[in-house]
């Protein structure tokens, strides 16, 4: 099957009609992409007459590939939180899948994890992932308009095929070609001036440019290596989870106080990440310059790896003065206690080469020589015994202040992935799909509740399924008519987010009416005045 | 930026007269502006009367302070100095009386600056080049009147602007008054003020901190309203101009102003390129053939680098040729000199090739041939700076022009490291002048470096006026400032034989 290895629609089309495929198949749906067709005409093909339409072929083909092949695709999809516009996973870590306790995965490292599976995804296409509300908060309408129609999607295929600018005419069709190429995951990109499939038939390409993109964030673990002490890489635990709930607040607060965007949805990125979305016209509308300022604004560049420490300026600018606000009580608990980032010996050097003072230097070191095993809680405290025993010798107690406001914000301050939100074609992974390496599903994080969110309690793609088998069981007394009331996402755990997303969707939906009701013109300004 | 918001245009320049019929009969109505503000974003295009007269006129007359403007600029004047430098020539030119004065002129005053600028703005609008001119200058212009303005005037010319901004009310303030204060970064005085605008039209403020954000408004100190209104302007005038450039070929016109607008553009060129017989050393030595090598020393870049070409490939391009021989004639090389020098450079091609197809070029480049005009005119004039800066960049194997402005900047470090200029600290100022598209600032940067000793020392004692000292736009001007400053102590004393040029 060399067509479902293939980089582009375009080889795919080629393959198809060099095998002679039939045209009249494509005629009753439009919008699909040839791929699909192929896919169907496969499932339609007498040979392959299996339980679910001619996917079948997929994995036995992954499977006979041998070891070798079907590893490197795996390590491919292993860290995919990076979502590059380009899909770059090249950096690929090799211990990542030993790493990962995955829940459900087979233990032969040469199979494909259950949820990987075409089938698996198949199913969660079919029966689980919420294609409307999807619709809807991308379409900001009820009925189809550019905002859905001409927006790009790019699809990760299983077999490692990246394909761009598909663009669906509705919610259905986009549902259809989901359920039969099964990708692994799918991001969403930017509207386009014109729709993203006719791209090919304009004069230059120069003439296709984004016009609209929910304005996106990105938070990833990895940016928190160099101060979390319990896990690095991809790995995550509840720890260093905290670290993601500081930034989702901090930013939050930023979003909604400083440039008073409302709609804004977090999602779990499936792994040790998070995202934003904001989906208020005014952000939805911004060019680069304006995402780039929004981006840097909220950058703080703290302490840095090679000791020579970027400036905070004081005073403190309201933005980063609320942020610590927000920020103090976990500083004890979340840095001080839970990663206790100073234990050692060698990490308490780091923090000694934080303090511009020598004199205090030099009374700290000589106190931690003598007592090695002092927690980070006690240096951190000692600090300031030390500087009221009358040891700064250089620096006045204010600027000690300073200092420490400086290390605080280091430990704390949210480290943004910046690049993902400066670009409005920038594509960003969809809530709701699985994440490849986990099996996890995107879903968004309630930031009412913020600490309550457990990366470990959501579900993964095998254990939805199950429950679905599981309710089906349970209520087999029920009829068939009233079993037919309830969907399959009602009947799993999938049921929180998906009502939580809809609940989001509405309210969004609600104020593109109202705006829209009110014109163009004054809908930014009727929506602040309601907020004072 | 602070996009004025569709400013309304006020009333059509022309009323429509209902039956058209009548209109070619009818009197038209022209619409008067009157000028309430000293100082216009020139939003709305002239629509009143004016004649033709003026319109060149008040045309010439901005053309004059726009290009001491640009001058000041050249000589890297500081903007005091540009102030007091542009102080008489704005009120001998381009008068503008402030609202307290009882000029009887100042309507009219006010008519001219409007007028003018949009005269300008259609004589500009050709090229590329010209209209990025022309918007940095006017912006320059603005600015520096704006910053002339009277406070209360300069408040009430910003509030009729069509911008969204709003002063922070007292109290407001006093509510935000330590946040204002550190998000701006300001003093602890309390004569301080800020407007809010939305924060899209600040991204940069933005981006870097410096306001306060409450909302989606940003909170921004009034320092910045200059900066930010002179962006706005050199915004909506590029655009402006882009428009006039796209309608520019579908003027309406009768042949009375495309001449004008024409030559308008065409005396915008440079502030003063003159070529003077003066740049000819012929009285000082007469160079001939054989000493052009020794006095390639004193050639600027641009020739230096056709030189070396010359010397190194035997062979030159036809413009190349054209530039070189032109310098050639302008230092003082007779024609005669001169089409032995080119016999010599030229060693590879056979006699009556070189006489067929280039002997002809060089004669009448010395207008020794050609039509009656070439002849009495004694051919072409030596190329000025301003001319190698505009004329078509050289495609392969051609080298004319200004190699400031034709090589890429490391070819350009390397061509200058080969003809002896190597201090590093002046090779990333030519470097940054380039990326500044200063070219002949560059140029003389790099010949104020090569003559650094001769160059005090006749400031130290006085022996140059200060026109001798000014700054180069010429490339024979440079030769000759060159080769005096070299032989310095030679040229008076009256000791410089015919093989002493240069050695």
């Amino acid at each position: 099957m060399p067509h479902a290895l293939s980089p582009s629609p375009e080889r795919t089309a080629a393959s198809t009609s060099a095998s002679g495929a039939d045209d009249t198949m494509m005629t009753d749906v439009p919008g699909v992409p040839l791929q699909h067709d192929q896919d169907a005409e496969r499932g339609e093909s007498p040979s392959s007459a299996t339980s679910h339409d001619g996917q079948a072929a997929l994995p036995a083909s992954s499977q006979s590939n041998g070891n070798g092949n079907s590893v490197s695709v795996e390590d491919m999809f292993d860290d995919d939180d990076d979502d590059d516009e380009f899909s770059s996973s090249a950096p690929t870590r090799p211990d990542d899948a030993s790493s990962q306790p995955e829940p459900g995965s087979n233990p032969s490292p040469a199979a494909k994890p259950r949820y990987a599976e075409p089938d698996t995804l198949r199913q969660f296409y079919q029966r689980l992932f919420p294609f409307r509300q999807l619709f809807q908060w991308l379409n900001h309408a009820a009925t189809p308009q550019a905002d859905f129609q001409q927006r790009e999607f790019a699809f990760v295929l299983p077999g490692g095929a990246y394909i761009r600018y598909q663009s669906f005419a509705s919610s259905d069709l986009f549902r259809k070609q989901c359920v039969q190429m099964t990708p692994e995951r799918f991001e969403i990109g930017p509207q386009y001036n014109v729709n993203p499939r006719d791209r090919k038939t304009l004069r230059s390409a120069g003439m296709m440019r984004p016009v609209m993109k929910e304005l996106v964030f990105d938070i990833d673990m990895t940016d928190y290596d160099p101060i979390r002490t319990c896990c690095t890489g991809a790995a995550i635990c509840r720890k260093c989870w905290t670290f993601i709930t500081m930034a989702i607040r901090v930013v939050d607060a930023a979003l909604r106080e400083d440039f008073g965007f409302q709609h804004i949805m977090w999602v779990y990125s499936g792994r040790r990440g998070a995202h934003a979305w904001v989906s208020d016209k005014r952000a939805r509308e911004m060019d680069d310059a304006k995402r780039r300022a929004v981006a840097n604004y909220l950058v703080l560049i703290t302490g840095s790896e090679q000791g020579k420490r970027a400036g905070i300026r004081r005073p403190l600018h309201p933005h980063v003065d609320r942020s610590l606000r927000l920020l103090n009580p976990y500083f004890q608990d979340a840095v001080l206690s839970d990663q206790d980032p100073w234990a050692s010996s060698e990490r308490a050097e780091k923090l000694l080469q934080t303090l511009p003072d020598k004199g205090l230097r030099d009374a700290l070191q000589k106190k931690w020589d003598s007592t090695p095993n002092r927690s980070s809680f006690q240096k951190w405290s000692d600090i300031d015994t030390a500087a009221e025993a009358g040891s700064l010798s250089e620096i006045s107690t204010k600027q000690l202040v300073d200092a420490k406001q400086d290390i605080r914000l280091e430990y704390t301050y949210p480290r943004l992935d910046a690049e993902v939100s400066k670009k409005l074609n920038h594509l960003l992974k969809s809530p709701f799909v699985v994440h490849p390496g986990t099996g996890r599903v995107c879903v968004p994080i309630d930031t009412r509740n913020l600490e309550a969110f457990d990366p470990f309690a959501v579900p993964t793609v095998t254990q939805l399924l199950q429950e679905i088998d599981q309710w089906d069981e349970k209520n087999s007394a029920l009829t068939e008519e009233d079993r037919g009331k309830v969907l399959d996402w009602q009947k799993t755990g999938l049921k929180p987010y998906v009502e939580f997303f809809r609940g989001y969707v509405a309210g969004l939906l609600k104020s593109e009416l109202a705006a829209g009701k009110r014109g163009r013109g004054d809908a930014d300004g009727e929506a602040e005045s309601m907020d004072f | 930026m602070l996009a004025a918001t569709a400013a309304p245009r006020l009333d059509p320049k022309r009323r429509n007269v209902v039956d058209s019929r009548k209109r070619q009969f009818a009197k038209a109505q022209w619409q008067e502006l009157s000028y309430t503000h000293r100082l216009n974003f020139y939003t709305i295009p002239p629509t009143g009367d004016v004649s033709l007269e003026e319109f060149e006129q008040w045309g010439i007359a901005r053309l004059k302070v726009l290009a001491e403007l640009e001058a000041c600029h050249f000589r890297n004047r500081t903007p005091a100095e540009t102030e007091e430098y542009m102080k008489p020539v704005l009120d001998a030119h381009l008068r503008l009386s402030s609202n307290m004065s009882r000029s009887g002129e100042r309507e009219r005053e006010r008519k001219r600056d409007h007028y003018s600028h949009w005269t300008l703005r259609l004589a500009f609008s050709g090229t590329k080049d010209l209209r990025e001119r022309f918007a940095r200058l006017e912006t320059q212009l603005f600015k520096l009147r704006m910053q002339q303005d009277d406070a209360r005037e300069r408040k009430e010319f910003v509030d009729s602007l069509p911008m969204s901004w709003e002063m922070v009310g007292d109290e407001e303030k006093r509510m935000y008054l330590d946040e204002l204060k550190a998000a701006t970064r300001c003093g602890r005085d309390d004569e301080e003020a800020w407007f809010k605008v939305d924060w899209e039209k600040v991204p940069e403020l933005v981006e870097r901190r410096q306001v306060l954000l409450k909302r989606g408004t940003a909170y921004v100190h009034v320092r910045e309203q200059l900066s930010l209104l002179t962006n706005e302007f050199a915004n909506n005038l590029s655009t402006g101009l882009d428009l006039a450039a796209r309608f520019l070929p579908r003027m309406d016109e009768d042949n009375r102003l495309a001449p004008i607008l024409h030559h308008l553009s065409q005396s915008f060129v440079a502030p003063d390129t003159g070529y003077s017989e003066a740049s000819s050393i012929g009285d000082l030595t007469t160079p001939t053939a054989g000493s052009i090598d020794a006095l390639a020393q004193h050639f600027p870049l641009c020739m230096a680098n056709l030189h070396k070409t010359l010397r190194a490939t035997h062979h030159l391009k036809h413009y190349g040729r054209l530039q070189y021989t032109l310098f050639l004639k302008g230092l003082g090389l007779s024609l005669q000199e001169c089409i032995t020098f080119w016999r010599g450079a030229f060693e590879l091609i056979p006699d009556d090739k070189f006489k067929s197809e280039y002997l002809y070029n060089i004669r009448h480049a010395y207008g020794d041939v050609g039509g009656d005009a070439n002849r009495r005119g004694r051919g072409y004039t030596p190329y000025s700076c301003q001319k190698l800066l505009t004329e078509a960049l050289p495609s392969g194997g051609q080298q004319h022009g200004c190699p400031y402005r034709t090589y890429a900047p490391d070819n350009l470090t390397t061509l200058l490291q080969n003809v002896g200029v190597t201090d590093r600290q002046v090779l990333s100022g030519v470097k940054e002048d380039v990326g500044r598209q200063r070219y002949h600032i560059a140029c003389n940067r790099v010949f104020e470096h090569a003559h650094k000793a001769q160059l005090r020392k006749v400031k130290d004692e006085g022996l140059w006026s200060a026109a001798e000292l000014d700054l180069v736009t010429h490339p024979n001007t440079y030769f000759k400032r060159s080769f005096l400053l070299k032989n310095l102590g030679k040229v008076k004393s009256g000791d410089l034989g015919v093989e002493g040029a240069g050695s």
